[in-house]
């Protein structure tokens, strides 16, 4: 019953996705005016009708009801409520109604709240997400319905996979999608722009706050995979360059890209043919990234539910979406002249090389993840990992960062590099110290040295465009701007010294017996036998202490069992301090009755999440401080339109007593 | 403020990306629509085999050594092992070719006499001498990544041709005809 | 630290009766080659086989490397570079001596080949186009 009411919502938003279409193109072109009315209603409702669908689903796996394929296929009776809850997105056809239904939300949302925009751009807009949203309702609708029944109906589901029993489940997939398909409104504005050739200040003030609380989820979203990957695979490692995280990064520098192009077209009315291809590549990175992970068409850890005949279905939505929009933009790159003009030298031109160099990033990542797929075509059989990612993006990233501690404080248009290189010497000095300090302790790579001393530099940097103002009155987006800065230096200074200063130790040692990783000393006390509402497990009591003086402290790794479906798992277990984590994860049991045991001590790696929850905090003030000061305006704009009303009103009652 | 040029970002800068879009699409469409090859194959084919001397696995026969199967007569050597589910779907094949009269041998990976001698008296035993390559070295230095797996090698000891996964019936025929070919 | 909800006895020997049914098959699985779990004692040679081991992948997983996985055929690889390493020799040489053996496909490091240098041109080709994009955008210098 429930699910055939999310079919039917389904089904009705997409019929309203397609009105909303229609009515937005008759309307813009003139031949139903009246239409362009219909168009905000349909789209708020039509996200509505999304969500219920959404709700329906999970409703469905909230009760585990087996009468329905997908519950069948990946749920089961004896999951906790929350997995089961997070399960509705841990597959293939949930995960694309979340896509779906962000998406319709976002359409809606855009419709209901901006105001901004002229009338036509803002109905073209709302036409192409409805063009892009019906394309992903026919997807969902033909090839991936979630709501299938399933006859006989089994007695038991196949279960969840256990890597993703976790609460990582929980938070990961939204926030992710919430920032991936978020990016579809940056891309429907410029759409919008484009077909009513409204490429300008006005439109890149409009679309800055969708770009702004987008690519906040999206940052969110990376950190919290890459913390969840980091503590459920039990190797210690937070990022491989793996084809799945790729296509999550992808979007990422897009967005990142557009999100400073924005401000600059809002603010001076440059950069706008960047801003509005930066608009378009955003979310074409979303659709390609959704498309590698779901084709099969490359190897992942990650990989889930891969079906090559979905992949082509995905791809001629591609093709459609993406190769319409770059057809458009290079129609009408014509009407999109290039503003003001600015020095090489200025906080535009800074801006310019930051895009430039992020750009280049993402060709970096976007070439190498598909060039096994290039090398197959050929024959041959390629594998491109961390040790050509890493140096390829160090080379763009390096110039980058440096630019990013200098340009914050260029000013717009001209400026020259010895106004602002008397501050610039601490920074310099900081960058010079943390290059020594490397060379001296010895053993260290060049890229980990690298991103030691910058961090440090731009730590001290980012603070700086601070400096001489009244802090009460520095407008928000200022505090976001250093904080985002900020945060890349302390997430680049994690990095540098978990490369730089990880230590493992692999033993097997007996209960009683003590073995010691960096400065710690671990006993363990014994291996006991657990269980859990869907599992066994065998877990290690481990006994620590940090250097001679600490106190002790338990860990319990446990190594896993689920039989629903069979597979093993190895739970690690954390122990953070302020300069790092203790990481202990159980193997098997040798012949001699001795346990493997797995440990690291990985100095400040906490904060190379810690640095991207901050990067995600300073756009939070960012929109805060733009949303408020939009606010403001309306106010503003209303007292006056108020006063004037008043005063028109006072004078006519004048008038009308003389004589 | 001087008015705004109205210079227009070159032209190749605005169709490149609608190019490599379109030079992705296509890759892609290859990428789909090839079958999937997830095997990793040797590149020794054609190749002499390396040099190795394997222990017995078990008590009753010979182990295996490279000068063993460079003895002027072509080989079968077969990578096996008793928990390998797919070694029993070849053991037919296998024992047909023997009985053939094709000089069968075999490496066992990470297996225990107990459970070698259970395997084959259930599915049978076409192996002349059977060497146990514990941690894998030999498996590793012929360019094996998996079980089961077996290669023609020829009479002076160059690999001439590697079977992935199980011997099928449908196989068979084939196996034999690389046999004639190495002999010659 | 995950702590599972409290348990009657009952539950706890059905648990203890589940585990010790799990397929016993796995336990064969487990490599046994020797330095498969262990590491050198020199530290700096374990560190050379670690950073070599992060770089070649394992031929039976969906794209991780050796260092990352308890496949067996990763444990023998595993084992095999840090005996390797423990007798002197080079890093660079055992990743010769398996791609030879496997193909470019091992080593998530793409050595220059006629194959991959469009993987080395990129970088090149990026940093001309940026050239060309700056040069073209501050053509006319600065602004009056």
């Amino acid at each position: 019953m429930i699910a055939e009411l999310g079919l039917a919502a389904l089904w009705m938003a997409a019929a309203l996705a397609g009105l909303q279409l229609l009515a937005g193109i008759l309307a813009l072109t003139g031949r139903g005016a009246s239409l362009g009315g219909i168009v905000r209603p349909v789209a708020a409702v039509q996200g509505v009708l999304a969500l219920i669908a959404f709700l329906c689903l999970i409703a469905v796996f909230a009760t585990t009801d087996l009468s329905m394929k997908l519950v069948a296929m990946n749920s089961h009776s004896l999951k906790p409520l929350i997995f089961k809850v997070a399960g509705t997105w841990g597959n293939h056809e949930g995960s694309m109604l979340l896509w779906v239904t962000v998406m319709s939300l976002a359409g809606g949302f855009v419709a209901l709240v901006e105001r901004r925009l002229p009338e036509p751009t803002m109905l073209a807009t709302l036409a192409g997400q409805a063009f892009v949203s019906l394309g992903f309702y026919a997807f969902l609708l033909i090839a991936s319905n979630p709501f299938d029944r399933l006859s006989p109906v089994p007695e038991e589901g196949n279960g969840l996979n256990p890597l993703l029993q976790d609460l990582g489940l929980a938070f990961h997939p939204p926030t992710l999608y919430l920032g991936y398909v978020g990016l579809s409104v940056a891309f429907s504005f410029a759409i919008g722009a484009l077909v009513t050739r409204q490429v300008g200040p006005a439109f890149a003030r409009a679309m800055r706050p969708w770009v702004l609380g987008a690519w906040i989820f999206l940052t969110l979203g990376i950190t919290a995979g890459s913390y969840w990957a980091y503590y459920e695979l039990g190797w210690g490692g937070w990022w491989f360059w793996d084809p799945v995280e790729n296509a999550s990064l992808m979007p990422w520098l897009a967005a990142t890209a557009l999100l400073h192009s924005v401000s600059v077209l809002a603010s001076r009315d440059a950069l706008r043919a960047w801003t509005v291809m930066l608009g378009v590549v955003a979310f074409s990175m979303s659709m390609i990234g959704t498309f590698l992970v779901r084709s099969g068409i490359l190897t992942s850890v990650h990989a889930f539910a891969v079906d090559p005949q979905r992949g082509s279905f995905i791809l001629a939505l591609l093709a459609i979406n993406i190769g319409g929009a770059l057809t458009l933009f290079a129609l009408r790159a014509g009407t999109v002249t290039e503003g003001e003009r600015f020095a090489l030298v200025s906080r535009e031109g800074a801006l310019v090389f930051n895009n430039v160099m992020l750009s280049a990033i993402l060709g970096i990542v976007l070439f190498g993840t598909l060039y096994p797929l290039v090398a197959e075509t050929m024959g041959a059989k390629v594998s491109v990992g961390p040790p050509y990612f890493n140096p390829m993006g160090a080379l763009f990233a390096v110039p980058m960062l440096v630019i990013l501690a200098v340009g914050p404080m260029l000013r717009w248009r001209r400026d020259s590099f010895a106004r602002v290189g008397r501050s610039l010497v601490i920074p310099a000095m900081l960058v010079a110290a943390g290059i020594i300090a490397m060379v001296v302790v010895g053993g260290v790579g060049l890229l980990p040295t690298l991103g030691f001393a910058l961090a440090l530099g731009l730590g001290w940097a980012s603070v700086l465009p601070l400096k001489g103002r009244n802090l009460r009155r520095t407008p928000l987006p200022i505090w976001g701007m250093v904080l985002a800065h900020f945060g890349i230096a302390v997430s680049l200074f994690g990095m540098s010294c978990e490369s730089a200063f990880s230590v493992e130790k692999l033993v097997a040692v007996k209960a009683g017996d003590a073995t010691a990783v960096g400065p710690w000393q671990i006993k363990l006390d014994a291996v006991e036998p657990m269980a859990g509402p869907n599992w066994t497990a065998l877990e290690a009591r481990l006994l620590v202490r940090y250097g001679d003086y600490g106190k002790v402290t338990q860990l319990d790794p446990q190594s896993r069992s689920f039989w629903a479906p069979p597979q093993q798992t190895s739970e690690s277990a954390l122990l953070t301090r302020w300069n790092g984590q203790l990481y202990a994860v159980l193997g098997g049991e040798a012949d001699d009755g001795r346990w493997q045991l797995r440990l690291w001590w990985k100095p400040f790696v906490p904060l190379i999440w810690l640095g991207g929850v901050l990067i995600a905090l300073g756009g939070v003030l960012a929109l805060l401080g733009r949303v408020a000061s939009d606010l403001r305006h309306i106010f503003a704009r209303e007292k006056i339109a108020y006063r004037r009303g008043r005063m028109a009103d006072l004078q006519r009652a004048q008038e009308g007593e003389e004589p | 403020m001087s008015p705004p040029v109205r210079t227009k970002a070159p032209a190749w800068a605005i169709w490149l990306p609608l190019g490599l879009f379109l030079a992705f699409a296509a890759l892609v469409t290859i990428g789909l629509f090839r079958p999937a090859d997830r095997t990793v194959a040797s590149t020794l084919i054609g190749k002499p085999m390396p040099a190795f001397a394997l222990p017995p696995a078990l008590p009753d026969r010979p182990g295996l050594g490279s000068a063993d199967i460079a003895s002027g007569k072509p080989h079968l050597v077969n990578i096996f092992a008793s928990w390998c589910i797919p070694c029993r779907v070849e053991a037919p094949q296998l024992r047909a070719l023997a009985g053939a009269g094709v000089p069968i041998v075999g490496i066992s990976v990470r297996d225990s006499t107990e459970a070698l001698t259970g395997f084959l008296k259930e599915n049978g035993d076409p192996y002349q001498r059977i060497g146990a390559d514990d941690d894998g070295k030999v498996q590793l230095a012929l360019g094996s990544s998996g079980v089961p797996e077996t290669y023609v090698i020829d009479g002076r000891g160059v690999i001439r041709y590697q079977h992935i996964g199980e011997i099928r019936p449908e196989h068979v025929a084939m196996i034999l005809a690389k046999l004639q070919e190495a002999s010659q | 630290m995950r702590r599972p909800a409290s348990l009657s006895l009952a539950t706890l020997s059905l648990a203890m009766a589940l585990w010790l049914t799990v397929p016993a098959a796995a336990q064969e699985e487990q490599s046994t080659a020797p330095f498969a779990y262990r590491q050198l004692d020199d530290p700096a040679k374990e560190q050379q086989a670690q950073a070599l081991m992060e770089t070649l992948r394992c031929l039976q997983c969906q794209g991780q490397s050796i260092a990352d996985s308890d496949a067996p055929i990763a444990g023998s690889m595993r084992s095999l570079v840090r005996e390797r390493i423990a007798a002197g020799e080079q890093p660079e040489a055992i990743r010769g001596w398996l791609i030879e053996r496997y193909g470019d496909y091992v080593s998530y490091a793409p050595q220059l080949t006629s194959l991959t240098w469009p993987l080395f041109a990129l970088p090149v080709v990026l940093i001309g186009l940026a050239a060309l994009l700056l040069r073209k955008r501050f053509r006319r210098g600065e602004v009056r």
